[in-house]
């Protein structure tokens, strides 16, 4: 470090010939960094919950509330979404538009699924009486799946929003990345998933 | 109370205090204290002598808590100022050495790197941190407020007797005090014997708030629904200011009180007092009380429900309202079932409500849930939860390994409380 | 009593009625001259038909350079508002004595230092930290533009929306009365009802987007873009802060985003996070947003640390000592602040052990950051120190905040902190590293770049009154709060009964108005500046006048939009004292066409209805939030359509651009 830099000949200070930043070329780590910045929001909610799963103020606690066999259900739903958007990914990789398309609504079809019975199991809670306000572990527990749930809404409007995009524009690069971008959100949140199934229902109920 | 320093005394360190003037409350008595060395170098620096006119309670405190936490505050400023003062003399010399216009200075452009300099920038404020380090852990866990006091001063061990009891409930916006031993409270005025250990229990009904009395001990939070403790001693006679250090809304500022440390026989007088004159505090009376108010006058109470204060942490002065005790403990057996759904009652009860009527928009209406204790069943509960742990005192002698000598108190502050404390390194570990 | 019932809404305007608007005098005649001068001043910009200009230039622009000038702007007006409230305090603490109650009511005063905090460090000191690392980074690293330009201009907007809905407070309805952090209970909305923690909330919220995703952005560009041969132990100090900062936001501000959720469902849904009742609580509140709070005071400070590198390096004429180890402190520091928080409330009873841990990862951090100091000591140590004012600052920095660092370490000693914690002392202690560190740190910013952002230097006697007035200023108004705190004086009180407290608190008012004349000076020097911006004296025809060392001295001053016609190559260290050393300041070449963002509206568009949904859901407008809610996913879709985002400026433009810039340096020499 102390020793001077060997002075260079001015040409090599500076590139005269085109530069090529390949076109999005930072989306890849931009979206990783910010699912990461995702994974830090759930980090907080799974914190909540540990913290007040216990605080049931003397109302119905996770054994008395949680249907095994139908989250069973939820948690196969979004993990067959993930395989399906994987055999999306392949068929694009092969430049097989019409495949994409079709592995991607198969995709959608499981995502509103699970969608549908995570609403039933809310409304079931609620009607029974244990909505969110009732305990500390209720509001923990509507909060952290719920926000999951709103992942999955989010994650399913912008995959209609490119399944059209796909099908006016084809299979370009643009697409392509955007494409890949999604699939990241959406194993992201099949990730989280497991975590919340293992952490919530599993242990809540054993 | 108003202290008068003399000022410094140039040849035998640290300013020399006079007692603090004998106050409206009564008589004080004459205290001097030996400053640690260290302590007593601070104190000479020029930057405290020109604030000696003031009455700097922090640093002239008169209860032995405040005392060492205070020395403790000017060890570290010194251990500190060791490096300090070096550097801001450094910036200043550097300055004006290596001026543009001091062409005589060296000038050095590619000079960037120095491994000895290296070393010394990192390892010099590294082991300053050491000596730091290790001061705090030893002193946190000397003047940690949950734990009883081992001393009453400098002189003076801790009689073999329960502490002085004092429960406090920081309300919108004053302190409620009680007196559990004497079964008297107070509001927004605090009475203890001096020289006495005190022990506060703390809690809050509606927001989070600070307990302080500068001159006695530092401060702690009082958390509705929880119960925290501080320990203090005052040494000295007289009225002290006591104050809410934590924001807690509207009335905040107005939440002061007189803290009187007494001797005994006055001490006494003023619970006589205190039951001569005054109502009752109990349920129906505290949620009254409870209700904001600003700059509440001073008053007392003859006499106060025994259940009160465990009910005010609890959070269940209410009717019927399930105490966070039970509720805790139906919450271990795994709730209620689906049952618990409907054990609830609606909240009609408005200390909520302090400027404005509101519920969340989207939300149920305030709902509380119902007790399945019958009253004798929360006396016993109440009485279980009393069951207080022996009161744990550090021992004082120091402690020896086989083959070494006694240490001397060459570190001043430092160094036999090191040493007591590695032999009990977690004495008292609060509970929350 | 009563069952609690909500204040009456109506279906059009919620909770807005005549009452939302606060009759008190001083609002009341603030509200009417910001009418007023915003009156006058559409006026003005329509007159001179400068719309357009500042449509199609300025908010539609993706270029950085635009982007941090116009974050600078955002923090210096926020700047004002943020010192009016703090010289209304100080008014108010100085004349509340002896049974007075002052000029302020609790209400309006409990809504003074709550806005203080909330708009010193979200809206001032972020928007300049932002605006800096926004400016300068992409130059220093040689880029064209950040990672996400599009994502750039959107995230400035959020910050923009969020500073209106706090600043909407001030004149419709009121804002928080809780303390800059909110605490709960407090801030439930059965103890604050009204509008003003829902408005902190959601002015929070829109900002804390724009934040996050600027800084994700900043994170990718400086991995990403870094001009070739720039490996990053090659990286200027500055943009190696500034990554570490970006880190820090990227892994700090999704907590609090988080949290203010929570909060915002207590408030809105009834649940129990953090109430008393049905197992909430408020402890984890305080724990998880000083999870965001300390890594968030390395945010402010860690690029200024790097500015101060690159002033006292410039200025020393010499090498920065010890790049390296540089480096590793700041590392060290990005990573420690991680492990502080609870040094924030001691005194909730965590227990000896829990608290001494705490107190002593405080105390570590010390360690990087003295280094540091070391660092800059010694790189003036046999260097040529030019007096100018980035390098007094830099010298004023250095010794207000070995003294702010102090008193730090000092209250990270549990037992001192539990005397000392809520007091004036601990007020004193932050502003001195604040002040001292971010605010002085921006002034020798603003200073050493201003001549690269406008191409003319800032004049030197107003620069020279503004900073003896804030250095004195900033003496005379904080040494008395140390005083009081040792006292044993509260934050946040608003009336006193010691009548021997008040001649601190007239001393420290009297420091406020001199720091207020310096804010004065410091926009007469920018006034003036400007005036004479053609003076040969003002006049940077060079693109370096200080002798810099960093590659944003090697373009010119102001830079063209596409920064460099041709990328630089780096070898070294200080890459620009290299070349220059080399003679390789400006190649000769065939010019190139470069690749560039095109500008978009949709930033403007996306952040502006996100306002509005915050502002509806602050009065419970309920029609509106689902529309606004439901534009701002229509709008974001429809952008998304839009695959036609670059375009190529014309080798012959670029041609044109250097050649006037060949001009002017024949010229200049």
């Amino acid at each position: 470090m102390s020793t001077i830099t060997q002075l260079k000949a001015p040409a090599d200070y500076w590139e005269t010939e085109p530069h090529h930043h390949p076109e999005g070329a930072s989306t890849n780590i931009g979206f990783w960094v910010y699912l990461m910045s995702d994974c830090l929001m759930f980090a907080v909610l799974f914190a909540t919950y540990g913290v007040l799963h216990g605080n049931l103020a003397a109302g119905p606690g996770p054994k008395d509330l949680f249907d095994l066999e139908l989250v069973a259900i939820n948690t196969a739903m979004l993990l067959f979404s993930s395989i399906t958007y994987g055999f999306a990914m392949l068929r694009m990789a092969r430049g097989d538009q019409a495949g994409t398309l079709k592995w991607l609504a198969i995709t959608l079809f499981f995502g509103l699924c699970f969608l549908a019975i995570e609403l039933y199991e809310f409304a079931h809670l609620i009607h029974e009486g244990a909505g969110p306000q009732r305990s500390a572990f209720l509001s923990a527990f509507f909060t952290l799946v719920g926000t999951h749930g709103l992942h999955v809404t989010f994650g399913s409007i912008w995959l209609v929003t490119l399944m059209v995009q796909v099908k006016k524009f084809g299979l370009t690069s643009a697409n392509q990345r955007r494409l890949m971008c999604l699939s990241l959100f959406w194993h992201f949140l099949d990730l989280i998933w497991i975590g919340v199934f293992t952490v919530v229902y599993l242990l809540g109920v054993i | 109370m108003s202290y008068v320093c003399r000022g410094p005394d140039p040849l035998g360190g640290g300013p020399i205090y006079t007692p603090p003037h004998a106050t409206s409350s009564g008589e004080v008595t004459a205290h001097m204290r030996i400053l640690p060395r260290l302590a007593r170098f601070i104190a000479l620096a020029p930057a405290f002598l020109a604030l000696s006119a003031c009455k700097l309670e922090v640093l002239k405190p008169s209860g032995d808590i405040a005392e060492r936490q205070k020395d403790l505050l000017l060890a570290s400023t010194g251990l500190m100022l060791l490096i300090i003062i070096p550097v801001m003399a450094m910036v200043v010399w550097f300055t004006w050495r290596y001026r543009a216009s001091n062409k005589a200075a060296t000038y050095k452009p590619d000079w960037d790197h120095s491994t000895k300099f290296e070393l010394v920038i990192w390892a010099a404020p590294l082991l300053i941190i050491i000596c730091l380090g290790a001061l705090t852990w030893v002193g946190t866990h000397l003047l940690d407020p949950y734990r009883p006091l081992d001393r009453l001063s400098a002189t003076e061990s801790v009689p073999d007797e329960d502490p002085f009891r004092v429960e406090v409930v920081a309300l919108d916006w004053k302190w409620l005090f009680i007196y559990p031993e004497q079964g008297v409270a107070s509001v927004n005025e605090l009475a203890v014997p001096v020289n006495r250990e005190i022990e506060f229990s703390l809690t809050s009904s509606s927001v989070m708030n600070a307990f302080y009395i500068p001159a006695m001990a530092g401060m702690i939070y009082a958390m509705p629904g929880m119960e925290t403790k501080l320990h203090g001693v005052f040494n000295n006679g007289g009225e002290y200011q006591g104050l809410a250090s934590h924001y807690s809304g509207h009335g905040f500022s107005g939440m002061r009180f007189k803290a009187h440390a007494l001797e005994p026989a006055a001490f006494d007088e003023w619970v006589d007092e205190a039951r001569a004159n005054g109502g009752m505090l109990d349920r129906p009376k505290y949620l009254e009380l409870e209700a904001p108010s600003e700059n509440v006058k001073p008053m007392t109470f003859a006499e106060v429900d025994p259940e009160l204060f465990d009910r005010a942490v609890n959070m269940c002065v209410e009717q019927n309202k399930m105490c966070m005790a039970e509720m805790m403990a139906l919450d271990d057996q795994g709730g209620t079932g689906l049952a618990g759904t409907i054990n609830m009652a609606q909240l009609t009860y408005d200390k909520n409500i302090r400027r404005g009527l509101a519920r969340p928009v989207f939300g149920q209406e305030p709902f509380m849930v119902t007790s399945f204790c019958t009253p004798a069943d929360s006396v016993k509960m109440f009485a279980d939860l009393r069951q207080s742990q022996p009161v744990v005192r550090v021992d004082q002698t120091p402690m020896r390994g086989i083959a070494l000598p006694r240490p001397e108190n060459r570190l001043g502050i430092g160094m036999p409380r090191l040493i007591q404390d590695a032999r009990h390194p977690t004495a008292v570990e609060p509970q929350l | 009593m009563a069952i609690p019932t909500n204040v009456e809404t109506t279906f059009l305007l919620g909770r807005l009625n005549w009452d939302a608007i606060p009759k008190e005098p001083i609002v009341a005649v603030t509200f009417v001259a910001v009418v007023l001068g915003g009156a006058a001043m559409l006026a003005l910009l329509t007159k001179y038909k400068l719309w357009g200009y500042l449509w199609n230039e300025w908010f539609t622009s993706v270029d950085h350079k635009k982007i941090g000038i116009m974050y600078m702007i955002l923090g210096l007006i926020m700047f004002v508002r943020g010192f009016a409230d703090a010289i209304m305090m100080r008014l108010q603490q100085a004349i509340a004595f002896n049974g007075s109650e002052g000029y302020l009511n609790a209400h309006h005063y409990d809504q003074i230092f709550t806005a203080h905090g909330v708009i010193m460090i979200f809206f001032v000191a972020m928007p300049f930290v932002t605006g800096l690392m926004n400016y300068i980074v992409p130059l220093q690293i040689g880029a064209r533009d950040v990672s996400f330009p599009f994502l750039n201009n959107f995230s400035f907007w959020m910050t923009v929306g969020g500073a209106v809905i706090v600043m909407a407070s001030l004149f419709v309805g009121e804002f928080a009365q809780t303390g800059w952090l909110a605490f709960p209970p407090l801030s439930g909305i059965a103890y604050s009802p009204w509008v003003g923690v829902d408005y902190y909330i959601w002015g929070l919220q829109v900002a804390g987007v724009g934040t996050t995703l600027s800084g994700i952005n900043l994170m990718v560009t400086i991995l990403k873009m870094r001009a070739p041969g720039m490996t990053m132990m090659k990286m200027p100090v500055f943009t190696w802060t500034s990554f570490c900062t970006n880190i820090l936001i990227v892994a700090s501000f999704p907590v609090l985003t988080m949290t203010l959720i929570l909060l915002t469902l207590d408030r809105y849904l009834g649940t129990n996070f953090f109430t008393n009742d049905l197992g909430g609580s408020p402890m984890m509140y305080i724990n998880l947003i000083w999870i965001w709070g300390h890594p968030e005071v390395y945010i402010l400070i860690l690029p200024l640390f790097g500015v101060f590198s690159e002033v006292t390096s410039t200025f020393s004429g010499k090498r920065l000592f010890g790049y390296t180890s540089m480096v590793y402190a700041t590392v060290c520091i990005t990573v420690l602040s991680y492990l502080v928080w609870l040094h924030h409330f001691f005194t909730m009873g965590s227990g000896a052990s829990v608290n001494s841990f705490f107190g002593i990862t405080t105390m570590i951090i010390s360690i990087p950051t003295g280094a540091k100091l070391f660092n800059w000591l010694f790189t003036m140590y046999h260097g040529r120190v030019r007096l100018e004012l980035p390098m007094m600052w830099t010298i004023a920095f250095m010794l207000t905040f070995t003294i702010g660092g102090m008193t730090g370490v000092l209250l990270a000693v549990p037992p001192a902190d539990f005397v000392l914690h809520n007091s004036l002392f601990l007020i004193a202690h932050f502003h001195n590293v604040i002040i001292g560190g971010v605010l002085f740190g921006l002034f020798a910013a603003i200073n050493f770049w201003w001549p690269k952002a406008f191409g003319f230097k800032l004049n030197q006697f107003w620069g020279k009154v503004s900073f003896w007035c804030w250095v004195v200023g900033f003496w005379v108004a904080f040494m008395p709060l140390y005083i009081l705190g040792l006292m044993g004086v509260t934050r946040r009180m608003r009336v006193f009964d010691d009548p021997d407290l008040q001649i601190w608190f007239i001393v420290a008012a009297f420091g406020a108005v001199l720091i207020a004349a310096g804010i004065g000076a410091m926009f007469v020097q920018f006034g003036v500046s400007i005036w004479k911006r053609n003076d040969p004296a003002y006049r940077d025809v060079t693109g370096d006048p200080w002798n810099g060392r960093t590659l944003e001295w090697a373009t010119s001053s102001p830079p063209p939009s596409y920064n460099f016609a041709f990328t630089p190559v780096i070898h070294g260290l200080d890459a620009w004292a290299e070349m220059k050393e080399a003679g390789a300041s400006r190649p000769k070449a065939d010019y190139i066409p470069i690749h560039m963002p095109r500008y978009t509206g949709s930033g403007v568009i996306i952040a502006g209805l996100c306002t509005v949904f915050g502002m509806a859901m602050i009065w419970y407008i309920w029609w509106l939030a689902v529309v606004s809610f439901l534009a701002v996913v229509g709008y974001s879709i429809y952008h998304t359509f839009n695959y036609d985002r670059d375009y190529y400026v014309p080798a012959d433009e670029v041609r044109e651009v250097e050649i006037a810039r060949d001009r002017q340096l024949a010229k200049g020499v």
